[in-house]
């Protein structure tokens, strides 16, 4: 559901960015990331040179090392050609859904996987965008129907999904900070990334005995049992 | 019809896909420094914050020079935030969101973005 509801409102900030169909939808299949898709078209529209909008990508998706780290031991025994090809589907949504189901189970389960990765996210996103930009396109006027906030707000809403514990609150507080001051003296694009690189190194200064995770990504405790 | 950002979007796939397949493919990774992971765990809410903040608070004129901007943009992100820190709906957040913005500039509230 959520997948498919945010991949209708990526479909129609997409169009809003000027994107075509066969645009909107080769990011949804090729890159298949929430997150750096919306900065995308956010970027495309106010006109951000590429490589800009590629080094914020790989930042905004270096998260998923973490996850595929997490979900490796798992995963050994399934042979590496299927393994490359999940690591395709691997968000935060195939990962939420697959760690605690292999954790439920007490060992991995391919298929699983599979139908969360592909059944739950990948269909839905796409044929949500499909939808998304198809209805964009006979919006006359998008900004006076507000569509231009949906881009800032999911980020902030993504962000606070992404929040466990006060080093994240740390980390997100001064990223935006830093990416706002650095924007007004040289430009959005160093002022973004200037955030989220200065962002975590800050959030890592609070110490771990007052970080209060709620949901840490352990990557020792993610593991299967032992033999 | 445009296919121009289709070579875009295979270049934001090669910078994607390592970070995602190098847990899988690559035998020890998880035995990285905690610190390393430590620090890759903060730098998700870290860029997204600082992509709100500098869409709704930063806006670069004809003049190409970035300005300090107050708006209605300012009380609908936070909304969403409030909602999605409370009710872990972020679809509900960004109705709400838009709705704010829609009505204040049908209200004559808010300017329409330059």
């Amino acid at each position: 559901m959520s997948a498919a509801g945010f991949g209708f409102v990526y479909g129609l900030s997409a169009r809003q960015a000027g994107l075509s169909p066969v645009e909107a939808m080769a990011m949804s299949t090729i890159v298949f990331a929430g997150a750096a898709q919306f900065a995308a078209v956010g970027y495309v529209a106010s006109g951000l040179a590429w490589p800009g909008i590629i080094v914020l990508t790989a930042l905004l998706n270096a998260r998923h090392l973490l996850y595929s780290a997490a979900l490796a031991p798992w995963l050994r025994p399934v042979p590496f050609a299927r393994r490359a090809g999940m690591a395709h589907l691997l968000t935060d949504e195939a990962f939420a859904l697959s760690i605690s189901h292999f954790r439920r189970i007490g060992r991995a389960d391919e298929r699983g996987y599979w139908l969360a990765a592909i059944g739950s996210t990948f269909i839905p996103w796409n044929l949500a965008t499909l939808a998304g930009v198809l209805l964009g396109a006979q919006i006359p006027d998008p900004a006076r129907f507000g569509i231009d906030v949906i881009f800032p707000a999911a980020m902030i809403g993504l962000a606070v999904g992404l929040i466990t514990g006060r080093r994240e609150l740390v980390a997100a507080i001064v990223g935006a900070g830093v990416g706002v001051l650095v924007a007004l003296v040289s430009s959005p694009a160093i002022g973004i990334v200037s955030g989220g690189v200065i962002g975590p190194l800050v959030g890592l200064l609070v110490p771990a005995s007052l970080a209060h995770e709620t949901a840490p990504i352990d990557i020792a405790a993610a593991g299967p049992p032992g033999p | 019809m445009s296919t121009n950002l289709v070579l875009l979007s295979v270049l934001m796939f090669a910078v994607t896909y390592p970070s995602r397949a190098l847990g899988l493919l690559t035998p020890g990774l998880d035995r990285l420094p905690k610190i390393a992971f430590d620090y890759l765990q903060l730098v998700g809410p870290a860029v997204l914050a600082a992509l709100a903040a500098v869409s709704v608070m930063v806006v670069v004129g004809d003049d190409d020079v970035p300005a300090f901007h107050i708006g209605i943009e300012w009380v609908a992100v936070f909304v969403c935030l409030v909602i999605v820190a409370r009710r872990r709906n972020l679809l509900l957040g960004l109705v709400a969101a838009v709705a704010i913005v829609a009505i204040a500039r049908a209200a004559g509230l808010a300017a329409l973005p330059a």
